[in-house]
């Protein structure tokens, strides 16, 4: 029995920051906004336009256009004969430059989008200015370097584009996910549709104006706001080749169906439930670090975050306490001031998703704590929540609640973490913590996930493939192993 | 006075088995003038499910054996099927090849078996790699085996085919359930005999003989099947593995995506790929 140290019961830290925000003078957010087709923004022939709102104030930012099918059609359109004329019979060392030339543009204008960024999306701004960007900028400059040497990339095989592909991306990641589609797709010769989700539209019309301005040729990224039902219109198109979907399973099984028998290819990044795992030899206070990363990055608005913690059970009263010690200091409130830690919940529904499931969790039993921090009076949020004593068969341990709510669970012995760690339907990333390195190869062997951060948590890179086990969906994106997902070859 | 021949019974092969189908039904296996060689065992919903349980069981290990020791099991596979050519040799000519086409269908099908054989301590190499990061970490992606495939062999060619689409998958390390080709189903079983003495795990390859248009929505629908080769699916049955594979999201390999005979990226198809990060520092 491991000796316990008693937490002393030091109350919360309270330090005062001065307020430091973010100017938002630089975002120069239009009225409204058509759809960016063939290289110009049209009106909708839907004549259909609908508000985004900055989620931390709920005021109105901008109107976007929503297309309709004709529009989706007009799109495809463009891109189809972008595809046959200009982007597929180019030499992939022009195409090269003008990914590069892109990636430069975004680069120099990385502070207009990272505040844009936060106001349409509600995450704090040192996170879009310092993690979203700089990760937007290096995915464009990585798969521009492909465009040219595709046939090194996989041994025996004579690549060739795909066609045109239609992209549906989520609100948690806006730009980042734009660039996770958009970069290895026109890297590899094919022309793109993209839906940016309906609460997060403003960035992706923004690179739609880096991309005109780049002297891109008409129809070779085309960008068409709306909801739900332009997805389905973009995924559905006959002329589509390659379907490319980062959201929810659900989501993503719907369009696995409606794709059944169409021969398009596929790639879905879907939802999560990592586990993430404490030994007790684990380096405790960077561990901690870890937990809180993986669960509050993006107000946990995070497919891979790691939201179901697993500790070690002679560690678990021990490291709760340091844990709820810490989510006491987190600041929580306006995405704009550069202190900010927990910014806002993206969207009503989200906000509700989470409180309902929240709810759930107290009601099966579940033991919840919330710091004891004040929320700002307009806008959705959401505090920090941890809940302890939690089972497996509850919700909270079940479903993928996409906020700021970690359930702890714990474990005796490494075989009952790779159990409980894999008993899930999703297989997305998974986490561990320990000093000892034999144990960390012995986990990610058989951790059921498509990233392990060992010792780590949350972390990116275009160079490094991310992608799904299970329900998570499949296909990888980033890394050279992205660039299968936009290519078709022959064989040698 | 002549000696009377004894004849075989054509049965599944579930964990290393041979049970019949417990259903207790089978059909007439018919040659290429419609006479009846054998009756084979019509395997049913419930056979189908005995084998993926006994598939799922076998993972664990078959995975966890190194790729140098599955290349071996597979290279022995090769060896008993040379051995026993003369047989398939028989059973593909009774199904209407000529001597010839038969004799060559089985000569391709060992040397398949080698070939892929050979990747299996090798094609972690050719689709792995470490990852150069822009930051202080060890970052490297490796493929993993997906778990359970269910493989759908082609018609015809009735042994080619089954080793075209069984030896990608079990590669990595992933099990099978396999169902046969239904006109031609005999060079499949006679393949069980030889999985069995081949030092191939029970439960790593499991043979179904029937119906396809009975099995195949089983198949798809099955929550703990994990990938599907539809390669020997009819247009209509490959739209029922996609329909199926929506339930828990397997990875399906299209008919329309058979290309020429062998290739390292049919093995990639039924890999998973991990990317594990680690810091480095003091």
């Amino acid at each position: 029995m491991a000796i316990e140290i008693a937490t002393p019961a030091t109350p919360p830290l309270k330090w005062d920051y001065a307020g430091s925000k973010e100017s938002a003078d630089i975002a120069n957010i239009e009225e409204r906004y058509g759809l960016f087709i063939d290289g110009e923004f049209v009106s909708p022939k839907s004549k259909k336009y609908f508000p985004t709102i900055n989620p931390a104030t709920e005021e109105p930012l901008a109107e976007v256009a929503e297309a309709g099918e004709a529009d989706v059609g007009d799109a495809v359109a463009a891109a189809r004969r972008a595809y046959a004329e200009v982007w597929g019979p180019m030499d992939g060392a022009e195409r090269a430059k003008y990914v590069f030339r892109i990636a430069r543009m975004i680069q120099e204008r990385s502070r207009e989008l990272a505040v844009v960024e936060t106001l349409d999306g509600g995450k704090p701004i040192k996170e879009s200015r310092d993690v979203d960007l700089p990760l937007v900028a290096g995915h464009f400059f990585y798969y521009a370097g492909w465009a040219d040497k595709l046939e090194y990339a996989f041994p025996g095989i004579r690549p060739r584009p795909l066609g045109v592909a239609g992209q549906v991306i989520p609100w948690n990641f806006p730009l980042l996910m734009l660039a996770w589609k958009v970069a290895p797709a026109l890297a590899a010769g094919n022309t793109v549709v993209l839906k940016p989700a309906e609460t997060t539209p403003l960035t992706a019309l923004m690179v739609a104006q880096i991309a005109a301005e780049a002297g891109l040729p008409p129809g070779v990224l085309n960008v068409v706001t709306g909801a739900g039902a332009t997805g389905a219109a973009v995924v559905g198109h006959d002329d589509v080749d390659k379907v490319a979907f980062t959201g929810s399973t659900a989501v993503g099984k719907l369009i696995a169906t409606q794709l059944a028998g169409s021969h398009k290819k596929l790639t879905l990044e879907l939802g999560g439930k990592a586990a993430h795992v404490i030994f007790e030899d684990a380096p405790l206070d960077q561990a901690i670090e870890g937990v809180i990363n993986g669960i509050f990055f993006n107000q946990g608005h995070v497919c891979c975050a790691g939201s179901r913690l697993l500790v070690q059970e002679n560690i678990h009263d021990r490291f709760v306490d340091k844990l709820k010690r810490r989510l006491s200091t987190l600041r929580v409130g306006d995405p704009m001031d550069k202190n900010t830690d927990v910014g806002a919940i993206n969207s009503r529904a989200q906000l509700e998703k989470i409180t309902e499931l929240v709810d759930s969790g107290r009601d099966e039993g579940a033991e919840m704590f919330q710091p004891d921090c004040v929320l700002p009076d307009r806008g959705f949020f959401f505090k920090p929540t941890l809940f302890t004593n939690v089972a497996q068969s509850h919700r909270i341990a079940q479903e993928e609640i996409f906020g700021p709510v970690l359930s702890i669970l714990s474990f005796r012995t490494p075989e009952e973490a790779v159990e409980k760690a894999n008993n899930t339907p999703y297989g997305l990333s998974a986490g561990v913590w320990t000093s000892k390195g034999s144990r960390i190869l012995w986990m990610a062997d058989r951790l059921q996930a498509g990233v392990v951060w060992a010792n780590t948590y949350n972390k990116f890179d275009p160079a490094s493939p991310f992608g799904g086990y299970k329900e998570s969906g499949f296909g990888r994106e980033g890394g050279r192993h992205g660039l299968l997902a936009y290519m078709d070859w022959d064989e040698e | 006075m002549s000696r009377l021949d004894v004849r075989k019974t054509y049965k599944l092969y579930i964990g290393g088995k041979f049970p019949r189908s417990e259903s207790g039904r089978s059909y007439p296996a018919l040659d290429a003038d419609g006479e009846v060689l054998a009756r084979v065992a019509q395997g049913s919903r419930k056979d189908l499910r005995d084998a993926v349980r006994i598939a799922r069981e076998a993972v664990s290990g078959w995975a966890g054996t190194s790729g140098y020791n599955r290349g071996q099991i597979m290279y022995r596979i090769a060896e008993t099927l040379e051995d026993r050519r003369g047989t398939f040799v028989e059973q593909l000519s009774a199904g209407g090849a000529t001597k010839k086409a038969a004799e060559s269908e089985v000569a391709a099908s060992i040397d398949r078996m080698v070939w892929y054989a050979g990747w299996a301590d090798k094609f972690a190499q050719i689709y792995g790699n470490l990852n150069p990061v822009a930051g202080p970490f060890f970052n490297i992606s490796a493929p993993e085996p997906t778990g359970v495939v269910g493989v759908i062999v082609p018609e015809e060619p009735a042994l080619l085919g089954l080793i075209s689409r069984l030896a990608p998958v079990m590669v990595p390390g992933n099990t099978a359930v396999v169902l046969a080709s239904e006109r031609f189903p005999m060079p499949a079983i006679t393949f069980t005999e030889v999985l069995n003495s081949s030092d191939v795990p029970g439960g790593v390859v499991n043979v179904l003989t029937g119906f396809k248009d009975e099995l195949v929505p089983w198949l798809a629908d099955h929550m703990d099947i994990n990938a599907v080769d539809a390669g020997g699916a009819s247009p209509e049955q490959a739209i029922r593995v996609q329909e199926g594979a929506v339930h828990n999201v397997k990875r399906v390999v299209l008919p329309s995506a058979n290309g020429p005979g062998q290739s390292p990226y049919r093995i990639a198809a039924f890999t998973e790929t991990k990317t594990v990060w680690h810091p480095k520092g003091l």
